[in-house]
């Protein structure tokens, strides 16, 4: 395994973050930290980084984790952790089947950790439940490719969204969620101003200040508009005849479809008036170099699938497919999606894009892992695993990576199923998240910047992760648990890695076999690479048949991956999303990311910078909405569905269109009292994906009437118990927002709870009577250890002023007014007492207003005209601070 | 006759002192001004006779008007000499020196200190603290070691108190009631204050009632009716004062406690003013120094014919023990004068001794009580002064004038809106008071339903 770099010597590693993949040079520090700044020779972001990639280096300390394996919440040595979940898992099978047995992982894995959980459990122990947090945002996009490609293959390169003429966004709000493509697409644009941006998305996002033309859509009416878009293609002679005569089958079909697509019935279903609809038609078809780059919008929908294909269709009948600067381009949210759906971790996949209902591909996979057993069909996808896990038939449970507890669909009932499974193992890197509360077993995992492997970005581009601190702790990478409890179930030989390169020389050798299968992931080209190879490997665009001679466009000249070599284009017909609104139930809740936060956190959150952005989870709701709810900004808010009630901050704003609602998805029950917003969303999901409708939930609003809003700073965590809490890091201290139903008896005594004092330290308060208006602050040695701001409204603070000077070690006094720069001059030293006026204030007032006498003075101050004490002063501030009169 | 009017005024005090400087500016040559003061001096700034008192300030710099001022505005000064007789029919005023006439006569003869009428009240080294030669007196008994006992723990008695134990003597503070200036302080301020007198070696008895003053020939001693001796070299009574109204009532003027004057100051004789710590108005004496200021403005219109009313001065009170920072103002019982709890505001910072505590009746501020931090004082003074409806700032009232006069600041939080996005960031000017109406409206609603 490759060592931990030398401290001051930069390594070249991949961005654990989005699906964009950007290359980091992290300059370890010796200490445990490191310099994080973008690789200028990575061919993703050639040096860029964005804000998370940025922070990396605030995200690595060893606070909060898992640094040892645990065994219902006790230390246990590995061997035993081992041990025991070999056992468990081996009963199961034994009294139940291995069908009782299921993997939830995740797209933060590296390659070669998914391959070996896939040959684990699709080899050896012989079911296919094995699927992985991708499933909520690609597994749309990978049946789409499938369908229409006959694989799963992204046809393009990022240089295409340089070079196209038009760059079409849909449901992708690449700003914040690709910042660094956004940023190469923007520059781009600014270079080659005649490039057009469409943005199709029903909110106004960070992305839409680029847009040509935003299009807010009526969620869901996607494939309303792109066959509109066919049709129009058709109509305007835009078909290319002769790609689609020699690659393309179900033209005419997916044509006569598209030819019901009226101008007038478009307009309807997406809510978009006709002249905006045909500027996006005249947009795309006046221009030949076109990518339509497509994200969660499209994905997490139950009609995703369709969505993909709709777009496809419109590349497949133009021809733009596979060449400079056009063709649909998906672009992924994690790191490593792309990398688990080559390696097949998916239940709806084998191995290396091959499938599992096909014999022959069995076969082969079989014979080249001399696989005891393997299924014979596909395996529970995500929301059925966990129901599985609910209703008993899954009696052993293992989450590698990730967070279900808070990210899937009726995250309550997840929580519950996971609860309810006999038994759960979770390996991860963090102690505490809301999926650890539920294990059996926790076994600790290398996090990024120790553990090594590949990655594969949006654009078939693998890149090696290299550490570059040691495995604190006890921790170890996920492959070599995955290979240790293998060999603990009995199969030493097919786990017998010594390396995570020679996980990759596997996978690599079996994308040769699959190739031979006719699948169209192929790197066999590295099957062969040295250790020393491996980790030096540069990034590489697959296919690699051959060692040095990496892929780039595919599909340009057709070559599809179907038995007939041929794409398909399909017959789509719109479908609104699955739940309607109703008079009960009449908001649609979208839900999506942040800029400056990573799915539910456990990284992100460690960051001061970033957890100031977006300090807490919020709902933001169209101005006309706002106050038909009588929803007042900035109070709190209570969205419900069927399934669950959160609570968040109002932002009431006219960047969601009516009726329709929005939430981040990264908060959870160790950040926010009633935060975790997939708790709210159904388990619909596309039929044939499995993907789940995470944007289109019918919700309620009401206002959320605490008795008391809050505010506090803290030098250690505080433990929140109210009925709204959030809390986010700042530099040396946590922020926490708060809310509560009723007021506190005792103010201090409820404050020195909340922050966890002892009844020793002494408070500094302000407390009003007759309202809950109270600030506290707990002051040690002179240091405010903690602040609280109470009001019955939301609190007036200067949020960053206060944080800053609370890290500071300002005094609690000014703090305690919330303002503790002031906003007024020093006044200096008080000359007069009576009116409480200083040296400054009047000697400002003599130079500004021009005063020439104590009276004038007392006139316009008040100074001096009580009890007269200060007025020699006053005279003597005069003689200082008038201005001189000039000799004659 | 004569063009200029006699004006007689009786007293030269801080009131009649101030009307003057306002009459002169008014109406410089209307006026013969004859001036009579009990004291042989004229006027200086009584209330900065602690600072003399403690040594950190001597006489000379006190005084507010000197000979030239006198001079200058041709006042006829009758210093040192009292006035034994109003003839109200003759327009004169009877002195030691004669008659003098006067066409209007304002009355500024102050108060007088109370003397418990304990035996041996009237023993020497009894004094009171009232004016320049009180404090004269006490300077020249305080030899360090010297025991100093003071009846009487307000204001004043502590100013006493605070001033003879800078010069080093040993000194007693006698206190009725449960805790000391419990007119102007709540017993938690009066509680800090104690411990910081106590911490600068002055001895505090509180429910400390004094049956005798004891000593042959000389004080000695003050005994205490629960058995208690503070041996005394001196005894400085300040234990409250009374308007000094015997030359009023001698003259048959209308007197209650104070002598009675209407809106203008004038008394039941048009003729005749009075202003200051013996004029009572709308059934208030006063002994601070806001209201006399304030009748000595109106005092100085009605004698040049202009017109002005007085209106009930709220007070505020400032301790002058240097190092001591105390302030009062309003009324901050706890319950209003029907006996409804009011509302309040308290910041507590015991590391530091500070001490703040405002009082409201529905909007408004009416009392306030600072201690150890007075900085805001007069600003709180003002907001109860002008009635001013403090409700939009009531979160950081207590905090004075810098949070109150500031912008506006963001509730808004954490989730802000993204740069750039002006829609985002438009907010009611005051968000806080808008949701306190949204509040109220369901409120309104609930209650309805």
């Amino acid at each position: 395994m490759t060592a931990p770099a030398p401290p001051g010597c930069p390594v070249a590693t991949a961005c654990p973050y989005c699906g964009v993949g950007c290359g980091v040079l992290a300059t370890p520090d010796g200490f445990g930290g490191a310099a994080i700044k973008g690789d200028p020779d990575h061919p993703a972001n050639f040096g860029r980084l964005c804000s998370k990639g940025s922070a990396l280096g605030e995200t690595i300390d060893l606070e909060g984790r898992l640094l040892e394996p645990r065994i219902n919440g006790a230390p246990a040595p590995w061997d035993d952790a081992i041990s025991l979940v070999a056992d468990r898992f081996r009963a199961a099978i034994a009294e139940h089947g291995p069908d009782s047995v299921a993997f939830y992982v995740s797209g933060q894995l590296l390659t070669e950790d998914y391959y070996a959980a896939n040959k684990l459990m699709k080899g050896f122990i012989g079911t296919a439940n094995i699927d992985t947090n991708s499933r909520l945002c690609m597994a749309s996009t990978v049946v789409g490719h499938k369908r229409a490609f006959g694989a799963d293959t992204v046809p393009g390169t990022y240089e295409d969204l340089e070079e196209a003429d038009c760059v079409v966004l849909v449901g992708s709000n690449l700003a914040w969620c690709h910042p660094v493509l956004f940023q190469r697409l923007a520059a781009a644009k600014t270079a080659r101003p005649g490039m057009k941006v469409v943005n199709i998305d029903p909110r106004r996002t960070a992305t839409s200040a680029l847009a040509d033309l935003s299009l807010r859509l009526a969620p869901g009416s996607d494939v309303a508009l792109f066959n509109y878009l066919l049709n129009q293609i058709e109509a305007e002679g835009a078909v290319d005849a002769s790609f689609v005569e020699a690659h393309v089958t179900g033209f005419p079909e997916a044509m006569a479809e598209a030819r019901r697509a009226t101008l007038k019935r478009t307009a309807e279903i997406t809510g978009l008036s006709p002249v905006e609809i045909e500027a996006f038609a005249q947009l795309w078809l006046r221009r030949e170099r076109v990518v339509t780059v497509f994200s969660q919008g499209v994905n997490q929908s139950s009609a995703g699938v369709d969505k993909v294909n709709a777009i496809l269709n419109c590349h497949l009948a133009t021809g733009r497919i596979g060449r400079p600067g056009m063709g649909p381009f998906s672009v992924t949210g994690q790191p490593n999606a792309m990398g688990g759906r080559e390696v097949g971790g998916l239940a709806t996949t084998l191995a290396c894009h091959l499938d599992l209902t096909v014999p022959e591909h069995r076969e082969g996979v079989r014979t080249f892992w001399n696989a005891p057993a393997m299924p014979q069909g596909n395996g529970l996808k995500a929301v059925d695993l966990f129901r599985a896990s609910a209703d008993g038939r899954i009696k052993a449970l293992w989450i590698m990576s990730t967070n279900p507890a808070v990210s899937l669909p009726e995250a309550d009932d997840v929580a519950a199923a996971i609860a309810a499974c006999p038994f759960v193992v979770v390996s991860d890197i963090i102690a505490d998240t809301d999926t650890t509360r539920l294990a059996d077993v926790l076994l600790p995992a290398t996090g990024w910047g120790e553990k090594s492997g590949t990655v594969t970005n949006s654009e078939r581009r693998i890149s090696r992760q290299r550490p570059f601190l040691p495995a604190p702790g006890q921790a170890r990478p996920d492959w070599r648990i995955i290979a240790d409890v293998g060999a603990a179930m009995g199969w030493p030989e097919a786990f017998a890695w010594e390396s995570e390169a020679a996980v990759f020389r596997e996978h690599a050798a079996l994308s040769g076999v699959a190739s031979s299968l006719g699948g169209d992931f192929d790197i066999s080209g590295l099957k062969h690479l040295g250790d020393a190879e491996y980790d030096a490997l540069d990034p590489v665009q697959w296919p690699v048949p051959h060692h040095g001679e990496p892929g780039g466009r595919l599909f340009g000249e057709g070559g599809f991956a179907t038995p007939d070599g041929r794409a398909r284009m399909l017959p789509l017909v719109h479908r609104a999303p699955a739940t309607p609104l109703s008079p009960e139930w009449p908001f649609r809740l979208n839900t999506g990311r942040v800029r400056d936060h990573w799915h539910t956190m456990t990284r992100t959150a460690k960051s001061a910078r970033l957890s100031a952005h977006m300090a807490e989870p919020y709902l933001e709701i169209h101005p006309d909405d706002a106050a038909a709810a009588g929803i007042e900004p900035a109070t709190l808010v209570s969205v419900e569905s069927p399934f669950a009630t959160a609570v968040l901050r109002a932002i009431v704003t006219d960047r969601t269109p009516r009726g329709s609602v929005f939430a981040p998805m990264h908060w959870t029950a160790i950040t926010a009292a009633r935060g975790r917003i997939d708790a709210l969303v159904g388990a619909e999901t596309d039929p044939l994906s499995g993907q789940p409708e995470s944007k289109a939930q019918p919700v309620r609003l009401s206002p959320f009437r605490p008795a008391w809003y809050g505010f506090a700073l803290s030098r250690r965590a505080p433990l929140p118990t109210t009925a709204y809490w959030a809390e986010a890091r700042g530099p040396a201290h946590w922020r926490v927002e708060l809310a509560g139903t009723a007021q506190p008896a005792d103010w201090v005594a409820f404050a020195r709870t909340l922050f966890d004092l002892p009844g020793t330290v002494e408070a500094v308060s302000v407390i009003d009577s007759a309202r809950p208006v109270a600030r506290i602050a707990f002051v040690v040695d002179g240091r405010t250890e903690a602040l609280l701001l109470t009001s019955d409204a939301p609190v007036e603070a200067a949020r960053a002023p206060l944080a800053e000077a609370f890290d500071a070690g300002a005094e609690a006094r000014p703090m305690l007014s919330g303002r503790p720069a002031g906003n007024r001059p020093d006044p200096g030293p008080i000359v007069c007492s009576c009116h409480g006026i200083g040296a400054n204030t009047i000697a400002a007032a003599i130079a500004a207003e021009g005063l020439s006498t104590v009276e004038a003075i007392g006139a316009a101050l008040g100074a001096g005209t009580a009890c007269g004490s200060c007025r020699p002063e006053i005279a003597t501030l005069l003689q200082a601070f008038q201005p001189e009169i000039a000799a004659e | 006759m004569s063009s200029v009017e006699r004006l007689v005024v009786i007293g030269a005090g801080m009131a009649s002192g101030r009307m003057l400087e306002h009459l002169f500016e008014a109406a410089p040559d209307r006026y013969a001004v004859t001036l009579f003061g009990a004291e042989p001096r004229g006027n200086y700034n009584r209330i900065m006779l602690s600072p003399v008192l403690s040594g950190e300030k001597t006489y000379a710099e006190i005084v507010t008007h000197d000979a030239a001022w006198y001079a200058r505005h041709g006042v006829t000064c009758r210093f040192g000499e009292a006035v034994t007789r109003i003839d109200r029919a003759r327009r004169v005023v009877v002195s030691d020196g004669g008659e003098t006439h006067y066409d209007r006569l304002v009355i500024a003869t102050g108060s007088q200190p109370f003397i418990i009428p304990v035996p041996g009240h009237d023993l020497p080294g009894v004094v009171t603290y009232r004016d320049l030669d009180d404090t004269e007196a006490m300077i020249a008994a305080a030899r360090p070691g010297a025991r100093a006992v003071v009846i009487g723990g307000g204001l004043l008695g502590l100013e006493a108190a605070a001033g003879m134990r800078l010069r080093g003597m040993d000194v007693t503070v006698l206190h009725l009631m449960p805790h000391l200036m419990e007119r102007q302080l709540d017993p938690s301020a009066s509680a800090l204050l104690r411990h910081e007198l106590e911490g600068r070696g002055i001895r505090v008895h509180c429910s400390a009632n004094t049956s005798a003053i004891t000593g042959a020939g000389q004080v000695e001693a003050v005994a205490l009716d629960d058995g208690t001796v503070y041996p005394a070299d001196l005894v400085c009574m300040a234990v409250g004062i009374r308007p000094s109204t015997n030359l009023a009532k001698a003259a048959d003027l209308a007197c209650g406690r104070g002598i009675l004057v209407d809106d203008q100051m004038l008394t039941s004789d048009p003729a005749i003013l009075a202003l200051g710590e013996c004029a009572e108005h709308d059934g208030m004496v006063y002994g601070l120094v806001a209201p006399l200021y304030d009748m000595a403005k109106v005092a100085a219109k009605t004698l040049t014919g202009a017109p002005a009313a007085y209106a009930r001065t709220e007070t505020a009170t400032k301790l002058k023990v240097t190092g001591v920072d105390l302030y009062s103002a309003g009324d901050f019982a706890p319950t209003d004068p029907q006996g409804a709890a009011r509302e309040e505001i308290v910041f507590r910072d015991p590391a530091r001794g500070i001490y703040k505590r405002l009082v409201l009746e529905g909007d408004h501020l009416v009392g306030a009580v600072m201690y150890g931090d007075t900085t805001d004082g007069a600003w709180f003074f003002g907001q109860i002064r002008q009635r001013a409806d403090v409700s939009a700032i009531r979160d950081t009232l207590i905090f004075g004038p810098d949070a109150a006069e500031a912008a506006p600041l963001d509730p808004m939080v954490a989730a802000a809106a993204s740069p750039g996005d002006p829609a985002a960031r438009q907010r009611p000017s005051s968000p806080a008071a808008a949701l306190r109406a949204a509040n109220d409206r369901h409120r309104a609603v609930s209650a309805a339903a």
